[in-house]
């Protein structure tokens, strides 16, 4: 087991260095560093002195791979190579345009898009299971039927519109929750009721019918028309027998993304104003702040491959038929 | 005897997207207390939905629509669905035909068996324990105590066949259905099975509803026996009386295909039933077999034939037997039903001496063949072992002659095949073909070559591309090796006349030798059935016209019916063509019939091998004893005494030391625990690697050195 | 009217796609097997009804699609050669050229005659008064809004719709002819059999969505000379115009992403899956690498790097459309980026299974060659997986363009689409009161539209996928039990 999750983390590394390549190819190599400056900088009324000028400031000012004004191995360290995408592992992401420490924001705004997209998971994971469930027992009678209509309708519904229609109805209309903000310890909890819920209803249409879908199969499998001959009521044959099988693909699929969770979700932050990673990443986006985005590629698919291992030592912890070696 | 199970007029239609489908069509049936009936039915035939719906666990296309199943005279199919729980598992248990697929994968054995405890009788957790193990030590777990909360992958196929049997037998049933229980299993496993069901119906007196294919199988179980056709009960008997005389045509045709050694020995080809069991969708207007029935005359279209007592308790329902419908049958009808005379002109008897084959010219020959699986382990993936699929085998195959290779699933008789083919590359070891060597031959070269030797697959419907016509099917290997310009065509025997046939002509001669219209090239491979699938796989085969022809078991997933009509194309292709067969397969009867000469597997190795009369006359290695009893046989009168075989296959992975097969020998000795028996040998064909035997002093030192070099 | 044809980019792609589209349908035609899970399709009523209305979205955006640039008429004229205005227009933009043109002020509600802001008109005596001004367009030609109004919508609408109906009615009728001919029982058996339901096609589910297509839209015609019926945007642009050029957004960023990508994922996927091995690991390696980044973030970055491309580039685009549309595309191409590895991983899953299946194997023991065994035995029998995965991940991308407009990474912002539509109107959310309809017309018709797809996506689904198609049976046990059963005695094993 110990010795499959750190073959795993050997694996990882080659990706990581992958992702480091694709997002320095993209940053450096298909625009130079003038260019962004002169972008950043206003395309007209640019002057050398200020591309310089932005350059040093960032740190972009050496050249790309291999520096000939340097010495021994730091013909290869003072580069922007080295300097932006390498530092990358040890987690110096550099600052941001404004002067901040990456790194810094990084750490302070990941627990409140934690505190978000937590309960959201949580409560959509349990929420579509019993829908799904719902639709399973009752399968082939109006129940269903109407159940798969509405899951598709559910889903072919913008996420905006959730957002959208969710702030204007309870907040504006109804003046239940507060609409956008963020506070202090217990009152966190106001506002994060609206962004929960939406999270959880705008995604449920997909899921809750990929569930049912999973478990329709299992379903139709033969230990199920065992479990009937036994004797066995039919909710029982349910919650023994196929939730457990069908949970197998449902746990697993949904491990992927627990590490993902501290990214946030981009729109839903930048709606309710939530001072997450997602919105932080918006924010940087809309202000083309480079260092940022790239610093969020990076951790991302740092968190997407930490999902990765969890998965599978998540497989073992489900399934008795899986061991790892 | 009191009757447990009475079924009356029972009708269970499947509402299928095409329309309905009438899968049970008034079955009547009657079964008492410690008895065993017997269905046996072709598959589709809706023996299955027949147990089903006594469980009323049909899926959901499914509906009863008429009868009743009266169990302890309560109708059933009037009980609601609550009442219906307390009997299935209780008064009904069920066991199903995939034990792999069968058992829950996500719950310990234990759990899944307790579970019936606790949904029937009232027990307290240590007596749900004591129960549990009880129950397993009954079925036969070795080991139980621990074994029990494992899961099922941990358990082999026969063990997971008992995990089934103990949780059908949690309940103490008054009446076990067990839906061909031993279909997915080898054949010493199911000689286990079987013998475990008979002990434990002996000891409780349960009534059994056996439902199975084989014929075999139901000659050692059956008290009674009903044969199904079509949805329909066709004939009802006792066992002696319907094993020794069968009445109805449909049984009779069964029983004459069956291939075996006496049809060979009378160089008689197998009696075939001509065309497929019918849809169930259709509309039937007189007796359902009666197309494809050689003794039907007009009132058996017109009219569906009614129950005929032929003799006490033996019910048939034939036209043939009625005495109204006798007079107006043409005369000499039944006289020929009785013969059961072959149709086709019998070939020659084709026994040879064994010292004859040595003459033969050596097609191919395999020696010392390993096929090695590496296991990769490991930070760096290092390979830690092998997988020993094939692990030294030599074979020779003469031309025009059969050879077959035998062994249980798992033995490594696939990978033979792929190996001699090439089409898995050998490990070490030579094939030589002609005297060429195959092994790491040049891919041009091997590709010429290929023309020779072809092979025919197990699965009729994995077998064949659906998204291509049958033509380019069959074209496809022509266009490939640019076949049929060489000056020796033989197909048909026809000569230089199909040299110049062009390519179409070739296709529509090469399905007319399998036995099918040139109007089938246009169609694609669904719109076939299983055989004919597997006829057309056959004509892919000689499209290249090989000299070999490898067939990994070609008729298993067939019915035996289509069994034999493709064991007759066989044979007669070789008598025709000259073809030379390396025929591997597990079933027994199949290789009494078709081969010449026999070897014999058993994990990655041959046991014996010798000609086909030697081994099943004569077998001297007790894997290939105990394996020749442990198939069932139909013959009423000659009950055999099954050597029994405790345990199972043990992995190639990790073979035991010694002799592979000591830990389950009932002859085991020291020395079979400590090296590879060498070659003992009893005539110019016949040798078997066992100590039981004199060893051959310069074979076994060679068997040594190749012991030694592994080790 | 003199004008100069212009194919963009992402035309010639869609020409491109519609003509491969009418040979893969011609060669279906020709194929009875391929045509069987067609005609599941065919069957099915939900997604014939969806079709129908796809090809209202559809026909809209190939209009949009023919783009041109009109001459412009430079006064005396006839000297020299005719210029062409740098302005792309398409028949679309000809079509609705009253749309397009009647351009207000500023805001102004639904079939509203008045502006929405008050603005300060003088009066004729001099003196001044703040007042919701009369429209330009919209309603003008109404003497008093207040009374008249009302009827005059109600009457138009009545008009369009009596219109839309009698459309209908000539289409109901050759279809009947068609049908009658086809069995030769005559047209008015064939009609009644349609409106029985009684047809295998469900022609009756297609006849009901035609006629309330052709009911809506004849009003919504009928209407729109006269009003702006879904308002009017911040610059006074009608928003059932842009509503209808979003549509072609929509279209293009569904179909081309996963065909721009699909020969990739294709090579690739088989590749890994046939030939195993070091090619194998590379591809997996590529694809875990690619899937790794999460796709939003891989988005952002790769647009705002062609962002900073094309504003430091440009002299590159000779005009606007050009420009946004090779955005379009690029976008696309990097929606398709992100999005192919997962067919990519499906293919590799199916091509491992194939290579073992038996006639891979006879076919390898026939010598035949690679290359032949991977078009003719294995292409063939993924395409299925292919078809499948395309349909259901166009609504997904047609979602997908409105959130990354919305963040500001999606298609150029002069280049109308729903995510420009609702992220220029999303900023006056907070005005009181408020500024609704831009919202409700953007999230109206791509709910219309993605609400098709997914139903059409639904149907094919169910017809090539085998595992699916249990859910259908089920709505056939469905309809029979509500049919009322024709069997005396009814037994079901479940509650």
């Amino acid at each position: 087991m110990l010795n499959y999750i750190i073959r795993r983390l050997f694996y990882a590394i080659p990706i990581l260095i992958g992702v480091n390549l694709i997002t320095f190819t993209l940053f450096f190599v298909v625009n130079t560093p003038d260019d962004m400056a002169r972008m950043q900088l206003g395309i007209k009324r640019v002057t050398p002195d200020a591309i310089i000028k932005w350059k040093q400031e960032r740190g972009y000012d050496k050249p790309l791979l291999f520096n000939e004004g340097e010495q021994g191995l730091a013909q290869l360290t003072r580069t922007i190579f080295f300097e932006k995408s390498v530092a990358m592992f040890a987690f110096r992401f550099g600052r941001a345009d404004d002067g901040r420490d990456i790194a810094y924001e990084i750490k302070s705004r990941m627990m409140p898009s934690l505190a978000i997209a937590l309960p959201v998971f949580v409560l959509g994971l349990g929420v579509y299971v019993v829908f799904a469930l719902t639709m399973v027992f009752f399968r082939a009678t109006y129940v269903d039927f109407w159940g798969v209509v509405l899951c598709v309708a559910l889903m072919s519904i913008s996420s905006l519109f959730y957002i959208i229609a969710g702030q204007f109805l309870i907040s504006k209309l109804w003046h239940l929750v507060p609409i956008s903000g963020y506070g202090q310890h217990m009152d966190v909890a106001k506002f994060l009721v609206l962004p929960v819920i939406i999270g959880v209803a705008s995604s449920a249409g997909a899921n809750t019918r990929w569930y049912r879908t999973l478990f329709l199969e299992e379903m139709g499998k033969d230990y199920v028309r065992t479990a009937r001959a036994k004797g066995l009521a039919e909710s029982i044959v349910l919650f023994r027998h196929v939730l457990r099988n069908a949970l197998i693909p449902i746990l697993t699929g949904a491990v992927v993304v627990i590490p993902l969770l501290f990214l946030g979700s981009l729109i839903a932050e930048s709606f309710f104003g939530i001072p997450g990673l997602g919105s932080y990443t918006i924010d940087a986006i809309n202000s083309q702040d480079f260092a940022v985005v790239r610093a969020m590629v990076f951790l991302g698919s740092l968190l997407y491959i930490v999902g990765l291992i969890l998965t599978d030592i998540s497989y073992t912890l489900v399934d008795p038929r899986i061991r790892l070696e | 005897m009191s009757t447990i199970l009475q079924i009356n007029n029972l009708e269970t239609v499947l509402h299928t997207p095409a329309g309905p489908v009438w899968a049970v069509d008034g079955i009547t049936l009657e079964i008492s207390k410690g008895e065993t009936f017997v269905l046996i039915g072709e598959s589709g035939c809706g023996k299955s939905m027949t147990a089903l719906s006594v469980m009323r666990l049909l899926p959901e296309v499914g509906e009863i629509v008429g009868g009743s199943v009266r169990l302890g005279g309560v109708d059933l199919l009037l009980q609601p669905e609550i009442a219906m729980r307390t009997i299935r598992g209780k008064r009904i248990s069920m066991i199903f035909q995939e034990p792999m697929l069968s058992l829950n994968p996500v719950m310990t054995v234990a759990a899944q068996i307790g579970e019936v405890l606790k949904r029937h009788f009232n027990l307290g957790v240590a007596a749900t324990q004591k129960r549990i193990l009880e129950i397993l030590n009954q079925v036969g777990i070795p080991d139980a105590a621990r074994r029990m909360e494992e899961y099922p992958f941990q358990f082999s196929g026969g063990m997971k066949q008992r995990m089934m049997i103990a949780m059908a037998l949690a309940g103490e049933p008054e009446l076990l259905i067990a839906d061909e229980p031993t279909t997915a299993l080898d054949v010493t496993i199911q000689a286990q099975v079987l013998d475990l069901l008979r002990t434990l119906q002996q000891r409780d007196g349960m009534a059994i509803l056996l439902i199975t294919h084989d014929l075999g199988v139901a000659a050692e179980m059956a008290h009674k026996v009903a044969v199904m056709y079509a949805g329909e009960i066709v004939e009802t008997a006792n066992r002696a009386q319907f094993f020794q005389n069968p009445v109805h045509p449909y049984s009779r045709k069964l029983f004459a295909s069956l291939p075996g050694k006496a049809r060979r020995r009378q160089g008689l080809p197998l009696a075939v039933i001509r065309g497929n069991v019918p849809p169930l969708s259709s509309e039937f207007t007189g007796c359902r077999f009666a197309k494809r029935c050689d003794q039907a005359w007009g009132l058996c279209h017109d009219a569906a034939p009614g129950w005929v007592e032929v003799s006490a308790g033996h019910k048939v329902r034939c036209h043939l037997f009625s005495e109204s419908a006798k007079l107006e049958a043409p005369a000499g009808w039944l006289e020929k039903g009785a013969t059961d005379a072959p149709q086709e002109s019998s070939t020659k008897s084709r026994l040879l001496s064994p010292n004859h084959l040595i003459h033969e010219a050596c097609l191919l020959s395999v020696s010392a063949l390993k096929v090695y699986f590496p296991i990769r382990k490991g930070l760096m993936k290092r390979v830690t072992g092998y997988v020993k699929a094939v692990d030294g085998v030599s074979l020779a195959i003469y031309r025009g002659k059969t050879l077959a290779l035998v062994g249980e699933s798992g033995c490594g008789k696939t990978t033979v095949g792929k190996g001699i083919l090439q089409l898995i590359p050998p490990s070490a070891g030579s094939v030589q073909y002609k005297g060429i060597e195959l092994v790491r031959l040049e891919r041009d070269r091997l590709r010429k070559m290929r023309a020779e030797f072809q092979l025919i697959f197990q699965d009729p419907y994995s077998s064949l591309n659906p998204r291509m016509r049958i033509v380019d099917i069959i074209e496809e290997g022509m266009n490939a090796l640019a076949a049929g310009q060489k000056e020796d065509v033989g197909i048909a025997g026809d000569g230089p006349a199909m040299a110049e046939m062009t390519k179409a002509a070739r296709v529509d001669a090469l399905l007319e030798s399998v036995g099918l219209p040139p109007e089938a090239k246009w169609r694609y491979p669904h719109e076939f059935s299983g055989g004919q699938r597997q006829r057309i796989a056959i004509a892919r085969a000689l499209a290249v016209n090989p000299k070999l022809i490898i067939c990994d078991e070609p008729t298993s997933a067939l019915d035996v019916s289509v069994q034999a009509q493709i064991l007759n194309l066989l044979k007669n292709l070789q008598n025709r063509l000259g073809l030379a067969y390396l025929f591997i397969t597990h079933n027994i009867s199949v290789v009494e019939y078709v081969a010449d000469e026999v070897a014999v597997m058993y994990l990655g190795r041959i046991v014996e091998r010798g000609s086909v009369d030697d081994i099943l006359e004569n077998a001297r290695h007790p894997y290939t004893q105990a394996l020749l009893s442990a198939v069932p046989v139909v013959e009423p009168e000659s009950r055999r005494h099954v050597m029994p075989l405790h345990g199972d296959l043990p992995s190639p992975a990790n073979p035991p030391r010694g002799c592979h097969f000591h830990p389950r020998c009932p002859h085991v000795m020291q020395v079979c625990r400590e090296s590879y028996p060498g070659i003992s040998i009893f005539n110019s064909t016949h040798t078997t690697r066992c100590y039981l035997y004199p060893q051959d002093a310069s074979a076994s030192g060679e068997a040594q050195a190749e012991v030694q070099a592994q080790a | 009217m003199s004008f100069k044809p212009v194919i963009l980019w992402t035309d010639a792609l869609v020409y491109l796609l519609v003509a491969g589209l009418f040979v893969f349908a011609w060669y279906v035609w020709r194929n009875e097997h391929l045509l069987v899970p067609w005609r599941r399709v065919a069957h099915s009523a939900s997604g014939m009804s969806a079709l129908t209305v796809l090809v209202f979205f559809i026909s809209v955006g190939m209009l949009d699609t023919m783009h041109f640039r009109p001459a412009i008429e430079n006064g005396g004229g006839g000297m020299g050669e005719t210029a062409y205005s740098v302005e792309v227009l398409s028949l679309l933009d000809l079509v609705a050229a009253p749309l397009r043109t009647r351009v207000e002020k500023t805001y102004s509600a639904p079939f509203a005659a008045h502006l929405y802001a008050k603005e300060t008109v003088e009066l004729p005596d001099g003196g001044q008064v703040r007042e919701f001004p009369r429209l330009k367009y919209g309603g003008a030609h109404l003497q008093d809004p207040e009374t008249e109004r009302m009827a005059d919508v109600i009457r138009r609408s009545a008009a369009g719709a009596a219109m839309g109906l009698v459309i209908w009615g000539f289409a109901i009728v050759s279809l009947g002819i068609l049908l009658g001919r086809g069995d030769g029982k005559g047209w008015r058996c064939a009609l009644s059999a349609v409106f029985c339901g009684s047809t295998a096609v469900p022609w009756r589910a297609i006849c009901i969505t035609l006629a309330l297509m052709l009911l809506f839209s004849g009003a919504a015609l009928a209407l729109c000379g006269y009003y702006h019926i879904f308002g009017t945007d911040k610059v006074g642009q009608d928003v059932f115009y842009q509503s209808l050029k979003g549509v072609r957004t929509g279209l293009v960023i569904g179909t081309l992403t996963t065909l721009m990508m699909l020969p990739f994922a294709l090579l690739l996927g088989i590749t890994a899956g046939y030939f195993r091995g070091w090619a194998d690991d590379i591809i997996q390696y590529l694809y875990t690498t690619l899937s790794s980044i999460p796709g939003v973030l891989l988005i952002a970055a790769a647009v705002l790097m062609m962002q900073v491309y094309m504003e430091t580039h440009p002299e590159l685009f000779d005009t606007i459309a050009a420009r946004a549309d090779l955005r379009l595309l690029f976008l696309c191409l990097i929606l398709g980026v992100t999005s192919w590895t997962g067919l990519c991983r499906l293919l590799r899953g199916e091509a491992l299974k194939l290579r073992e299946m038996e006639y891979i194997q006879a076919a390898h023991a026939f010598g035949v060659s690679h290359w032949r065994i991977i078009t003719r035995h294995i292409l063939p029998n993924v395409m299925h997986i292919v078809l499948i995965s395309t349909v259901m991940d166009f609504s997904g991308l047609v979602l997908a363009e409105a959130v990354l407009s919305y963040v500001g990474v999606g298609v150029d912002p002069s280049m109308i689409s729903f995510g420009t539509m609702i992220n220029a109107a999303r900023l006056e959310m907070a005005r009181e009161p408020m500024v609704w309809w831009a919202l409700l017309a953007a999230f109206t018709f791509m709910f219309a539209l993605v609400l098709s797809a997914n139903l059409f996506a639904d149907a094919v689904q169910s017809a090539f996928d085998p595992r699916i198609r249990i859910l259908s049976i089920k709505t056939g046990a469905l309809r029979r039990k509500k049919s009322g059963g024709e069997p005396a005695r009814t037994y079901s094993e479940t509650p």
